[in-house]
């Protein structure tokens, strides 16, 4: 039963970290209807930032505040200059997602241009430490970043219902051409989307870098979580993406120590979700449902 | 005193050209309707004059060129746009559909705005957290008005109000226009295929054939026009 509890609160862990990859999925979903396959990557560039700044010698706090800040302006950046005039997501799904598997590849390759292959070391946020919870040691950095995705999720949803510009953002998300004629300027407003989800990739790759080690291969996998954590919850929805992805975290932590055959392939259960998930209940646990009436 | 000029306008999409040298003008608080078949030319002509693609030749607004300007621009300048098919943003609620409405504004009037506007449109009102999407076509529709009214325009571009509503609901709808057009003096520039309802809110109208102006005339004058009554009248 200890056992049990000490992969729970490990999966739980991990599971913050692919709900913030899967919120940064969410907020480029939700402004301009786009799956971003290269989410992942732009995380892992920001991530590496982080990474030089510490290693310059600034705080991991303060270095992580820059990686936030240099991720609005990377992903504002991409958005404008490489997907923006490939045209309209909602006109052109496929062109638009094809570019952004592109931006994947050029992304990964520029990292490694830029910081080479060698995997270096992230010092841990919240440091090794570990408390004991009900006699199971549990690391700080996992609790830490629990408590950083409430946080996370906790401001983006008030400013998606409270927030004059998280208006605009879901307006652009239902129908850009309206938004548009209503005055609000669409095209920052999905720059804004893109700079947002980068930073968001800041700070989860932050956490994930520690055990994975800080190297172009940082996010592979991790999208793939991200992935089935918002194919769980739905695309669109920011609670989902959390419950989606701490569901993901736990059942990929938990379900190969008890079944063998698993215990070298923890990725299954992820694709298991996916695959379910999108023939029984396509919208997810907490999508939308189009409700419209002609 | 002239609010807009439009003189020389081409416009098409892509390489089929479907306005020819349409020129309009629409005088401050006034209702002016473009009439048209299906094909005419009248959405590419909103749709022109409020930047949503390209055009050559002259728009002028209150004096100033305002052609090429972005939607969000010309909005600021005081042009409203409720688009054919109404545009209502479904997944917002009513209240927010307003609220996005005045995205352009930032003075502390927009609830008090808000509350108007759904005084005028009662049914607003009641369905104000509501969804838009789960509304009727006509509440849609008066949605759509209400929420480009929520920009304080000087100029209201009308797209065929009337498509796919019921005639009650249609004549209700152009009865609400006319009130908001006495009371605000705000200008409307509309376009139509329902000829009888249409000239009997304008005071001035035109007539649109394959993107060019083929008549024009006080509405009176257009519905005593034997040519325009067997083309548009059914009479």
């Amino acid at each position: 039963m200890a056992d049990f509890f000490r992969y729970l609160m490990i999966g739980l862990g991990n599971g913050a970290i692919y709900a913030m990859i899967g919120l940064g999925l969410v907020v480029i979903y939700r402004a301009s209807g786009l799956l971003n396959f290269s989410q992942g990557e732009i995380t892992m560039f920001v991530t590496f930032i982080v990474w030089t700044l510490q290693d310059m010698g600034l705080p991991l706090v303060v270095a992580v505040a820059g990686g936030v800040l240099s991720g609005v302006v990377v992903g504002a950046v991409i958005q404008r200059i490489i997907v923006a005039p490939v045209g309209d997501p909602h006109q052109k799904p496929r062109a638009v997602v094809v570019v952004t598997i592109g931006l994947f590849l050029g992304i990964n390759a520029l990292a490694q241009v830029i910081w080479g292959t060698e995997t270096r070391d992230m010092p841990a946020l919240f440091g090794n430490g570990q408390l004991s919870l009900a006699g199971v040691a549990v690391g700080w950095q996992k609790l830490g970043a629990l408590a950083v995705l409430g946080v996370e999720v906790a401001l983006f949803a008030f400013a998606f219902k409270r927030t004059r510009v998280g208006l605009a953002m879901r307006a652009v998300a239902s129908n850009a051409e309206s938004a548009a004629l209503v005055g609000v300027p669409v095209g920052r407003i999905l720059m804004l989307g893109w700079g947002l989800a980068a930073a968001l990739g800041a700070v989860a790759g932050t956490f994930t870098a520690p055990d994975r080690g800080m190297d172009s291969n940082l996010m592979l996998v991790m999208l793939v979580y991200a992935f089935a954590a918002i194919t769980l919850g739905g695309f669109d929805s920011l609670v989902g993406a959390v419950v989606g992805g701490l569901i993901v975290g736990v059942a990929t932590e938990v379900i190969p120590k008890y079944v063998d055959s698993l215990q070298t392939l923890p990725m299954v259960p992820a694709f298991v979700v996916i695959f379910g998930v999108l023939l029984v209940r396509p919208e997810g646990l907490f999508g939308a449902k189009k409700v419209t009436r002609v | 005193m002239t609010l807009l000029a439009v003189a020389g306008l081409d416009a098409g999409y892509g390489a089929v050209q479907v306005l020819r040298g349409l020129s309009l003008h629409v005088d401050a608080g006034e209702a002016v309707v473009v009439l048209g078949a299906n094909g005419a030319g009248k959405t590419t002509t909103l749709r022109a004059i409020s930047g949503m693609i390209p055009a050559k030749g002259e728009v002028t607004f209150e004096g100033a060129s305002v052609l090429g300007k972005r939607p969000d621009e010309l909005l600021k300048a005081g042009i409203a746009h409720v688009p054919q098919g109404r545009g209502t943003i479904v997944d917002l609620t009513v209240e927010e559909n307003l609220r996005i409405g005045a995205y352009s504004r930032r003075d502390p009037e927009i609830d008090s705005d808000i509350a108007r506007w759904c005084g005028v449109f009662p049914r607003l009102g009641e369905r104000r957290d509501q969804v838009a999407g789960a509304m009727s076509g006509g509440e849609q529709q008066m949605l759509a008005i209400a929420r480009a009214l929520m920009s304080r325009p000087r100029l209201l571009l009308l797209d065929e109000p009337s498509l796919g509503l019921a005639p009650l609901v249609t004549q209700e709808v152009f009865a609400r226009v006319a009130e908001i057009v006495r009371d605000t003096s705000t200008a409307v520039l509309l376009v139509e295929q329902n000829a009888n309802l249409a000239l009997e809110f304008a005071q001035r109208g035109y007539v649109l054939e394959a993107g060019t102006i083929v008549g024009e005339g006080s509405a009176e004058q257009l519905r005593n026009d034997e040519s325009i009554r067997k083309a548009y009248l059914g009479s």
